[in-house]
């Protein structure tokens, strides 16, 4: 079978949502690792050494292409397969099992993922966008530390990006062991793990990444 | 445990045939004992329907022990109605209380087309099959038991997965209709033995591709499917089928050229 038959599967869809999933996994790592530099409360040093070398290091900017690249995959594929699989029951039930044989959460990723679209584009309009603009026609980096702590004075973006991380905690729940699971690795062998290290990672991430307007607003970091 | 009685309302899906739009019919039975099965309840129901010169409700039926997969209920949200591991033949009547209302659909897929009332066409299952769900042997005497050894574990867990009944419920319970708990029990139970070795990487291609024909949905691994399975058959077979499917594309060997 050949990797185009393969990928235009149903198992196929699912593997890209998969695939492009644990990259995205594993650029949240990434961008909570370097954001998390504002802690040491240094005046934004570290935290804008780090951001200067992730906006112009020609490897990372290689590597930003892919991740749109995937982060569209994942969106696009993700809304086809949700509305392809709403089509095959065209008559629905009139009374439904409601939480009783799953979580709601694990039902709603659709959804989840679409809130996190929409914090997405608040997000990358306020930093992303102005300063890759700035850096190609104008005057270069933009002071993204002095950006954040101004805009998160603003308690409105704070209560939107605490909801976009809330989004994003409940989808990952279920995304990182479903993806896990559609790469076959769901046996019970690594099932428990799997899950456990999921929840954990669910929390702790989108957690510090809230953290970071709350601790702006609050004024812990000047 | 108590006997008891109990009148009822229920509101069961009648529908003709395939082309017409169905409705809920609601009837009201009386003196129902606690120690019918539900099916038993649905024969007194129909029992009354006759006496009244009505049509009775069409469900499918046959071995009322849970081995036959053909009460294809959905009971107030629930496929097989609410108890764990069990067909409708299986869920007794004192699950419910005097006045209780229930609800009775069928199984509602696109892949399982309704024929009348509570019996869908679940012959998409059977095309799934005819695409892969066997080993093909040339006739011949028959092999000595045992002249072929099969590791204990993987004959149990080929053993689990071959319990699946071909039911459907994990369809009628997956918010996708996705039929990937059946293919995966039925590529499990013969890939893990040697007999369904040969065969297994274009078996599996060829199952999934059956599926996706019948129009059922994609998984989204929630596990509605596994709660639901009078078998108890487990998700972790999904995964397997997602290795095998993985496996047979990244093989180059004989069996790719499909």
């Amino acid at each position: 079978m050949s990797w185009k038959n393969y990928f235009s599967t149903s198992v196929g869809k699912k593997l890209q949502m998969s695939l492009t999933g644990l990259f995205l996994i594993l650029f949240l790592i990434v961008h909570c690792y370097i954001n998390a530099q504002i802690f040491y409360n240094d005046g934004g040093e570290r935290f804008k050494e780090a951001a200067h070398f992730m906006g112009t290091n020609a490897v990372i900017r290689t590597i930003e292409l892919g991740l749109f690249g995937f982060l569209i995959l994942h969106i696009v594929q993700g809304l086809m397969l949700w509305s392809k699989n709403r089509s095959k029951r065209t008559v629905k039930y009139a009374v439904s099992a409601g939480n009783a044989t799953s979580k709601w959460y694990s039902r709603s990723m659709a959804l989840l993922g679409t809130l996190i679209l929409l914090f997405l584009i608040v997000h990358l309009k306020a930093f992303w966008g102005p300063n890759r603009y700035s850096q190609t026609f104008g005057a270069g980096e933009l002071d993204l530390f002095t950006m954040m702590r101004d805009e998160f004075q603003n308690i409105v973006y704070v209560v939107i990006y605490v909801l976009g991380c809330l989004s994003l905690a409940w989808h990952l729940v279920h995304g990182f062991f479903s993806a896990f699971q559609t790469l076959g690795l769901g046996m019970n062998k690594y099932k428990g793990m799997i899950k456990t290290v999921g929840i954990a990672f669910s929390i702790i991430v989108p957690f510090i990444f809230a953290l970071m307007p709350i601790a702006f607003y609050l004024g812990w970091i000047s | 445990m108590e006997h008891y009685h109990m009148n009822l309302t229920l509101k069961v899906w009648k529908q003709k045939n395939k082309n017409e739009r169905g409705r809920f019919e609601t009837y009201q039975v009386k003196n129902i004992s606690s120690e019918m099965s539900f099916l038993e309840m649905f024969d007194v129901l129909n029992e009354q329907l006759i006496a009244e010169g009505k049509e009775p409700i069409a469900f499918d039926h046959d071995c009322r022990e849970g081995i036959c997969g053909m009460c294809s209920m959905y009971i107030n949200g629930r496929a097989h109605g609410p108890w764990h591991h069990t067909t409708t033949c299986q869920l007794h009547m004192r699950e419910y209380k005097d006045g209780d209302t229930i609800v009775v659909e069928p199984w509602r897929a696109n892949a399982f087309p309704v024929i009348k009332d509570l019996v869908v066409d679940r012959q998409s299952f059977d095309r799934i099959i005819q695409a892969g769900g066997y080993i093909s042997v040339n006739t011949g005497n028959a092999v000595d038991a045992n002249a072929l050894p099969i590791e204990k574990h993987a004959a149990d867990e080929s053993f689990a997965s071959a319990a699946c009944i071909g039911c459907g419920a994990c369809v009628a319970a997956c918010p996708n209709a996705s039929a990937m708990l059946f293919v995966s029990a039925k590529v499990s139970h013969l890939a893990l033995l040697p007999q369904g070795d040969p065969e297994r990487k274009i078996r599996v291609v060829n199952m999934i591709e059956q599926m996706d024909k019948e129009g059922f949905g994609s998984c989204t691994n929630i596990g509605a499917c596994e709660a639901e399975c009078p078998k108890g058959i487990s998700i972790e077979n999904i995964a397997r089928l997602n290795r095998e499917y993985l496996g047979a594309v990244l093989d180059g060997g004989s069996q790719n050229a499909i």
